[in-house]
């Protein structure tokens, strides 16, 4: 069968590099996966088409590239589940990446953010003669997030990476996730106060891409959220940037409003979180609040408790007790 | 000029370890790398890594034991003890690095049985042991902030006089050549199996590091000992671990049979490598065969049990040939998986000989896939390759370090060793006339290799297989590189990877042809018996004068297991 394999270029040699696009027609077999035809292009079409790959089976991450848009690893994804009615498919470099040359990306800033959640085991106690003894299900649970295996694809389609770089990312957020469900590891504290600064677990829309793009069932937001949880169950103060304790107090106040109204109070909700004294964020949400009352949406400043309200209350309750004696 | 004390090429888990061991003592140490250290091949180890753990009950000698018999008697005693009696605690340091490690109801580490061994030793994480190291590892890489030379690929080692004192390498980004200068450089560069084609190795397997030592005058040792896997995917060749069986997975025929109970009816489908595709080949010559394979049936195992421990090759098998392991048989084969030779070293890690009883290089550390201890012999057992890397890693490392540190750097010329190497490569760019292409040649090679050197051999075949592989290192002298660009150009790469692999493809159908006897996985059919009275020695390849391999023999080392006959 014919696939037009239509591949985003860019040559650094070149006087004026610009990036652009060439379609190459590759005969593909039943089951060739995206790289089988990339390489099939590299090594009968065109030796100079870059791209980075290894071994062909998942496992060493080379080649996270976007086919039709999105990240895949380009050794996973069929051509044929790939292929547009007519034929073709898009092959692009992997995306919030600055491009080298061709499907080759820079790294550089990937492994930074890796590096910035001091990813290794911290044990606080004096190492034991043997192993560290460890549950066999915690470590079951940690198989599935070190089946991470770096390539990035929830980095390239990120959502909040392509508008704030300095976002840690889901690949180093799960990373970071590692460590503190790790239980060999005692720097909880420590690390969950990082990951609440500037750029951190908050930082995240939960927009999903990343569970989407993540070819090894990793589930990055997922991590991140679990992280949110265990910074708000530990009480760990949120870091000193604005966004990251708002994200925090968000989250807090929900909780405490519903838990007292029955029901969400909107007003309330944004006062608690900016926090009643903070005027220059009172203010900015002063064009928001013009436009909800000539909309009509604007909320009453204070609402009425929910009907059944002390049912609420009572579940609130027994979830405050029950995370108390998981602590425990 | 980058000058260390220490330099490692290659950074998987041998040359991580290596590094590391070097980095916590404190030295100037660097690592060196085509591709970023969690890409390298050390990921694909699937099964586990073996010890034998007192604690447990076991007993490193029955390890060796295992180990000995395993190579078919040719594995060098002393450094198989050494191997197997460090191994226990290494695989706690691992551990405690950060390794997750399946456990048992105690929480202590857990073990699954595997090939060749007479006892469940094996240590693992899933089906993604080596992945899990390799990461693990890595992390104390970035811990210690061991300074790496990402994506940069090294094409000689510069030594003057039998001494090796750095290497040139290219900056694959830029295109730029570089010396870089190093009291002491351990070679972790991995294994050659894209010398042969199918292989279950990766792209990056070319044997570059035992070319490079090949080429500075180290020897290359028992390099006809090539391993077959008996699980690997049809078509790709991508590995199907042995953990699969060691959790009790069966291989069956195309009639039914569980096939093994006639050629290893006490350790079935876990005995040795080499016997199990031995006995595929032999029934799939026999006609027993469903489109040139056997089936590994894992049904049986149930779902939960494989989605627990056998995950990725459920995925890898659903992902290249479509078949749900759970519900299916996978059709399976044998496939190039392992090098057992390679660099000839010492136990510590030394290509070359203090007492002078073989010719090396001075100042040239290797472990790993890449060296030859010898600990595999003429068959490496499952799970004893991770153990390798990280053994051989360590003991590299701290006999390097104080070799730097009893040495000064030695003296050379940056631009004249730079300047070659920069006149080599720009002789391939401009080659545009009728040569073939990189990718043609290598796969013309590969397939000449897995013809005359496949599972069993004949003298005619190796001789057929070593005149076309000479016949293609002319060919590679006119090889075209169609990229001519500076800039990442993997083409230009993919040519000096190929004359890597040329020469190594020379040592092992020399090596082959040479070794009149069955050992291991050298399996003739003109010479079937294995031969005791005049084979138990290794053989020790040199490049030159000229054209020629050199030949040279060193005795196996025995120091209490005599050979016997092998039966699993």
């Amino acid at each position: 069968m014919q696939a037009k394999v239509s591949v985003r270029r860019f040559n650094p040699d070149e006087e004026q590099p610009k990036p652009y696009t060439q379609e190459y027609d590759v005969e593909v077999e039943e089951n060739f996966t995206v790289l089988d035809a990339l390489i099939k292009v590299r090594e009968e079409i065109d030796g100079s088409l870059a791209l980075r790959c290894s071994c062909r089976a998942a496992i060493c991450g080379s080649c996270a590239m976007r086919v039709n848009g999105h990240a895949v690893l380009a050794c996973k994804a069929r051509v044929t589940q790939h292929l547009s009615e007519d034929g073709s498919v898009s092959v692009e470099p992997a995306g919030n990446q600055p491009v080298i040359k061709d499907l080759v990306v820079d790294l550089e800033p990937f492994w930074n953010k890796i590096r910035a959640v001091e990813p290794y085991l911290q044990p606080s106690l004096p190492e034991p003669e043997g192993e560290y003894l460890a549950p066999n299900d915690v470590m079951l649970h940690l198989v599935d997030v070190m089946g991470c295996i770096m390539c990035g694809a929830c980095v390239s389609d990120c959502t909040v990476l392509e508008v704030d770089p300095n976002f840690l990312g889901p690949a180093a957020l799960a990373k970071a996730y590692r460590f503190v469900a790790d239980t060999r590891d005692e720097e909880d504290t420590k690390r969950l106060g990082m990951y609440n600064a500037y750029g951190g677990i908050w930082d995240c829309t939960r927009c999903g891409e990343c569970v989407q793009a993540c070819p090894k069932g990793v589930a990055p937001m997922d991590r991140i959220m679990a992280l949110r949880e265990k910074a708000i169950a530990s009480g760990t103060p949120p870091g000193s940037y604005d966004g990251a304790s708002y994200g925090y107090r968000h989250a807090v106040a929900f909780e405490e409003i519903v838990a007292h109204k029955g029901r969400l109070e909107e007003t309330q909700l944004v006062v608690k979180t900016l926090g009643m004294f903070n005027l220059p964020k009172m203010l900015g949400m002063v064009p928001t609040a013009i436009q909800a009352m000539f909309r009509r949406k604007m909320p009453p400043p204070i609402a009425k408790a929910a009907p059944g309200v002390d049912q609420v209350r009572r579940i609130a309750n027994r979830i405050k007790w029950n995370r108390l004696s998981d602590a425990e | 000029m980058y000058s260390h004390d220490v330099l490692v090429l290659g950074a998987g888990l041998a040359g991580m370890r290596a590094a590391l061991e070097a980095a916590r003592s404190g030295a100037n140490v660097a690592m060196l790398s085509k591709v970023y250290p969690v890409r390298s091949h050390s990921n694909a180890a699937q099964g586990g890594i073996n010890a034998a753990l007192t604690d447990r009950g076991d007993d490193w000698h029955e390890h060796a034991y295992d180990t000995v018999k395993g190579s078919d008697f040719l594995g060098d005693q002393d450094a198989i003890e050494v191997m197997c009696r460090e191994a226990g605690q290494e695989l706690i340091n691992l551990e405690h690095m950060g390794v997750i490690f399946n456990r048992d109801d105690e929480g202590r580490l857990g073990t699954r049985a595997f090939g060749g061994q007479r006892r469940a030793r094996t240590f693992f994480v899933a089906d993604i042991t080596g992945q899990a190291i390799l990461h693990v590892m890595y992390e104390q890489i970035l811990k210690y902030n061991v300074r790496v030379y990402d994506e940069w690929y090294a094409t000689t080692l510069i030594t003057d006089h039998g001494r090796c004192g750095g290497v040139v390498a290219m900056e694959m980004r830029t295109g730029e050549v570089h010396a870089i200068r190093a009291k002491a450089v351990i070679l972790a560069t991995g294994g050659l199996g894209r010398v042969f084609e199918p292989s279950t190795n990766a792209l990056i397997c070319t044997g570059d590091g035992m070319a490079l030592a090949y080429r500075a005058g180290a020897p290359l040792m028992d390099m006809e000992m090539v391993q077959y896997h008996p699980t690997t995917l049809k078509g790709s060749g991508v590995l199907l671990s042995e953990g699969a069986r060691g959790e009790g997975a069966y291989l069956i025929n195309s009639r039914g049979e569980r096939f093994m109970e006639r050629y290893a009816p006490n350790m079935m489908e876990l005995a040795s490598r080499d016997v199990v595709s031995r006995a595929e080949i032999t029934e799939i010559n026999e006609g027993n065969d469903i489109d040139g394979c056997v089936l590994l049936d894992c049904r049986h195992l149930g779902t939960a049990k494989i989605m627990e421990r056998l995950m990725y090759i459920h995925e890898v098998a659903l992902d290249l040939v479509g078949v749900d392991i759970t519900k299916d048989p996978v059709p399976i084969r044998p496939g190039v998986h392992y090098q057992m030779g390679g660099i000839k070293t010492d136990i510590d890690g030394r290509c070359w000989d203090p007492a002078g009883n073989w010719r090396g290089v001075e100042g040239l550390f290797a472990a790993g896939e890449t060296a030859c201890v010898s600990v595999h012999g003429g068959n490496r057992l499952g799970a004893n390759s991770l153990l390798d890397t990280v053994i051989f890693g360590r003991r590299s490392a701290q006999e390097a370090m104080a070799y730097a540190s009893a040495n000064n750097h030695l003296e050379f010329s940056e631009d004249s060793w730079v300047g070659r190497e920069k006149a080599g490569m720009q002789a391939l760019l401009d080659n545009n006339g009728g040569g073939d292409l990189v990718a043609k040649l290598r796969l013309d090679m590969a397939t000449a290799m897995d013809q005359g050197l496949g599972v069993y051999r004949t003298e005619e075949g190796m001789q057929e297989a070593l005149d076309a592989v000479r016949g293609m290192k002319d060919r590679f002298k006119n090889v075209i590189v169609q990229d001519k660009g500076k800039s990442y150009n993997t083409n230009l790469i993919f040519a000096l990877e190929l004359g890597c692999m040329l020469d190594c493809a020379e040592a092992i159908a020399v090596g082959g042809i040479d070794r009149k006897e069955s050992r291991g996985a050298h399996s003739r059919l003109d010479y079937a018996a294995r031969d005791d009275e005049n084979w138990m020695k290794h053989i020790l390849l040199y490049q030159g004068p000229g054209d020629q391999v050199t030949k040279e023999y060193v005795p196996i080392v025995i120091t209490q297991w005599q050979p016997e006959e092998r039966k699993y």
